[in-house]
């Protein structure tokens, strides 16, 4: 085969797959602008268009109360997003700038602790919150929220530990020279020399929340008040509402997909630019 | 050359504190902090006293109590019982198996964090008693806290994180571990039903051939098995040729057909994966615009015919899972030496030979602990199986039809807690995964010498 053959192949075959990956994206946009009710459709273009599916979406709000669930997923993610990042930033430096005893036994519990699937721990989570009362109510949200700040998600920290292992510890002996505490050195050295990371860690944290679908369904349970976006629309495709709200839940998912597609190209950003480290030569 | 450990008397350990400590050293393990007293270390010295009071009242008031408890898990059902002086029946409400067992796993962990406050305060006055033989500075309770910020900033750190983990990950395993062994099921709910130990019987119901419950398990495992390696080599090959295919040489735009692929992980799962469930759905958008086309004349049973919703789940996850292990590989590619390929080319290496003697080998190297997470990820891929197919089509011989032939250990162990209310049986099935994935991923981590070499994770 030619060169030339060959690249025409090559720009063929990533443009089928692209259309494969981009025909449910496209799809969704499609059903969201459809004034037909109803899942079922016989045409790959909506019929009729319509902005109505975006507008009832946040003002009728009987039944399905989706302004309501999107602020609950904001507190929420908002809340645990500063908390979370805190924990990993910290067991992050920890790991990799300080030398103490137990260290190499830690590395190694978080990394067998990181195998066990949060999902496992979920359900007796569940019934220690009970336990001290946290299911009722509006505290189900700050269930929810202790749950995603300080539960197995804080063990991810190495993609962060490997970008403080790049910082050079000559740094920190200088700083430490001219009578720096550990403490100075790591909110005055090493988090301003650290951005990209910190940016990235606290993007992943709060797109978690919003993706999360498991934990907040055991937790939330069936109180549509304090229902969180993800759980909120899986409902509206349940039998006995999709005729109703099928393409209500398409504009909602439009809603929350496209800030989270945008936080989260800008995370993949951040994260190359951490991957290339600290201090550029 | 092996190290001689040379026995120091004088190095602080809890040994040494019980072997060689003075008499304030030795009362420490009675009255704590009498050793810090003794060296007029007051606050440290307060603070284990502190301690040590507040663990024998929490003991005498509440702690016995819950550990007879966790051994009893109730003995009172409750239910109207005849008052006679007043002459009506009354309800009581009874013992609650799970939150007997819940506050007798915490008092478990109390009692376990206040032997290790324990040795540490014997640590401590025996390193008093050390430092004041030999007339080194002991720091006062001021400095123990600057030094908090400074060479115990760990300490200082991790408290919060170590607190969290105890309490959400450590302690809930711990406890779901303990209900593997009651028979906490759906007949034996409190309050108002109590449950007890019944040891290795759990086990043995899940883990016999001879009975629904057993062969689910054995049948769903084998599924969980064999959609594990499916689901991570398909996503895992298909991934890096997507990836070489992009990042060759002649490729326009690559920028542009990577961010088509990063957008499709960019929208959230739950998102994707429901719109693809009822695109495929037997009156769906899919099966619609195939008849119409004239291509099918019945609908295609996507997710009612077992084999056909196993395969559609693989296909459906290397949608999901192909950009992943792109952006892995892209990644990697751009930081292979390019050293290595002008040499290989001034050897006169062709294309094919530079592939498979650099490039893949580097691939291989830099990826092997992704392709261990996450094949223990797909053992546990909860939400690509739930959100699509539920598990579905249903099978009647699963355990009467509480599984499907989709599901996972796990959300079967999810339709079997949170549906049937049979706590035991997930527990279980809890334990066996984890077991599962933990060997393999210890077996495999220690093959690839990952956890001697940190580097790989950076």
């Amino acid at each position: 085969m030619s060169r030339q053959a060959r690249n025409i192949l090559v720009h063929a075959i990533l443009v089928v797959l692209s259309v494969i990956w981009l025909f449910p994206l496209f799809w969704v946009v499609m059903i969201s602008f459809r004034a037909e009710k109803g899942s079922y459709t016989t045409t790959f273009l909506p019929k009729s268009w319509t902005l109505k599916n975006y507008t009832t979406l946040f003002t009728d709000t009987d039944v399905f109360n989706f302004p309501r669930w999107f602020l609950n997923t904001l507190v929420v993610a908002l809340v645990s997003c500063v908390i979370a990042t805190f924990f990993i930033v910290s067991i992050a430096y920890v790991m990799s700038r300080l030398r103490f005893k137990a260290r190499k036994m830690m590395l190694n519990m978080s990394l067998i602790l990181g195998m066990f699937p949060g999902f496992m721990a979920m359900i007796a989570i569940y019934y220690i919150l009970k336990g001290v009362g946290l299911t009722q109510g509006g505290l189900k949200l700050v269930a929810l929220t202790i749950v995603y700040s300080g539960g197995s998600g804080i063990l991810n920290y190495f993609v962060c530990k490997g970008f403080f292992d790049t910082i050079p510890k000559e740094l920190d002996e200088a700083a430490r020279l001219d009578g720096a505490t550990n403490m100075q050195i790591f909110t005055k050295i090493t988090l301003p020399l650290s951005k990209p990371i910190v940016v990235y860690t606290i993007l992943t944290s709060f797109i978690g929340p919003w993706c999360d679908f498991i934990f907040s369904k055991v937790i939330i349970g069936t109180d549509a008040n304090y229902y969180t976006v993800a759980i909120g629309l899986w409902n509206m495709l349940q039998k006995e509402n999709i005729y109703q709200w099928y393409t209500r839940f398409a504009s909602g998912a439009v809603c929350i997909s496209v800030p989270i597609a945008i936080l989260y190209i800008a995370m993949q950003k951040y994260y190359t630019d951490g991957l290339t480290g600290a201090v550029k030569g | 050359m092996k190290k001689q450990k040379v026995k120091d008397p004088e190095e602080i350990t809890f040994r040494n504190a019980l072997a060689h400590g003075d008499a304030a050293t030795r009362c420490s393990a009675v009255i704590m902090g009498a050793g810090n007293f003794a060296h007029r270390q007051i606050g440290k010295g307060l603070m284990y006293l502190a301690v040590e009071l507040l663990f024998f009242l929490y003991m005498a008031e509440l702690g016995v109590g819950f550990l007879k408890g966790l051994v009893t898990l109730g003995t009172n059902k409750g239910g109207e019982v005849w008052n006679d002086a007043k002459q009506v029946y009354e309800y009581t409400s009874g013992d609650n198996s799970m939150l007997f067992l819940l506050y007798g796993t915490f008092t478990l962990f109390v009692i376990f964090f206040f032997v290790m406050v324990w040795a540490d305060g014997l640590r401590s006055a025996y390193k008093s008693q050390i430092y004041a033989k030999h007339g080194r500075h002991l720091n006062t309770f001021a400095e123990d806290i600057r030094a908090l910020f400074d060479g115990n900033l760990y300490k200082f750190l991790l408290s919060g994180p170590l607190v969290c983990i105890f309490a959400f990950t450590i302690v809930p395993l711990v406890f779901m571990a303990l209900i593997a062994f009651t028979n906490y099921d759906q007949h034996h709910q409190p309050p108002g039903s109590l449950f007890h130990w019944v040891g290795l019987e759990n086990f043995q119901a899940m883990l016999s051939s001879d009975n629904g419950l057993g062969y689910a398990f054995w049948h769903i495992l084998g599924w969980t098995i064999v959609w594990a390696i499916f689901a991570t080599f398909l996503n895992y090959i298909f991934g890096i040729v997507l990836a070489l295919i992009i990042n060759r040489r002649d490729t326009k735009l690559k920028s542009l057909w990577r961010f088509i692929f990063v957008l499709s992980i960019a929208v959230p799962q739950f998102v994707s994966l429901l719109i693809m469930r009822t695109m495929l759905q037997p009156d769906g958008a899919v099966n619609v615009l195939l008849k119409n086309a004239g291509l099918i004349q019945r609908s295609l049973p996507f997710w009612t015919d077992a084999t056909w919703a196993r395969v559609t789940v693989i296909i459906i996850n290397l949608w999901v899972g192909i950009p992943f292990t792109m952006l892995q590989v892209t990644g990697i590619l751009q930081n292979i030496p390019k050293e290595l390929y002008e040499a290989a080319e001034m050897d006169g290496a062709g294309p094919l030979t530079i592939f498979f003697k650099i490039t893949m080998p580097y691939i291989l190297f830099v990826t092997t602990p992704y392709l261990i997470t996450s094949f223990v990820g797909n053992i546990n891929n909860f939400n690509v199986i739930y959100l699509l197919t539920g598990g579905a089509p249903v099978s009647m011989d699963y355990n009467n039809g509480t599984a499907g032939k989709t599901d996972l250990l796990v959300t079967w162990l999810y339709k079997l807690t949170i549906d049937k209310k049979n706590y035991n049986y997930g527990a279980v099935i809890s334990i066996l995964v984890f077991i599962l994935s933990a060997t393999f991923s210890l077996i495999a981590l220690k093959k690839s010498k990952v956890l001697e070499n940190e580097e790989a994770f950076q």
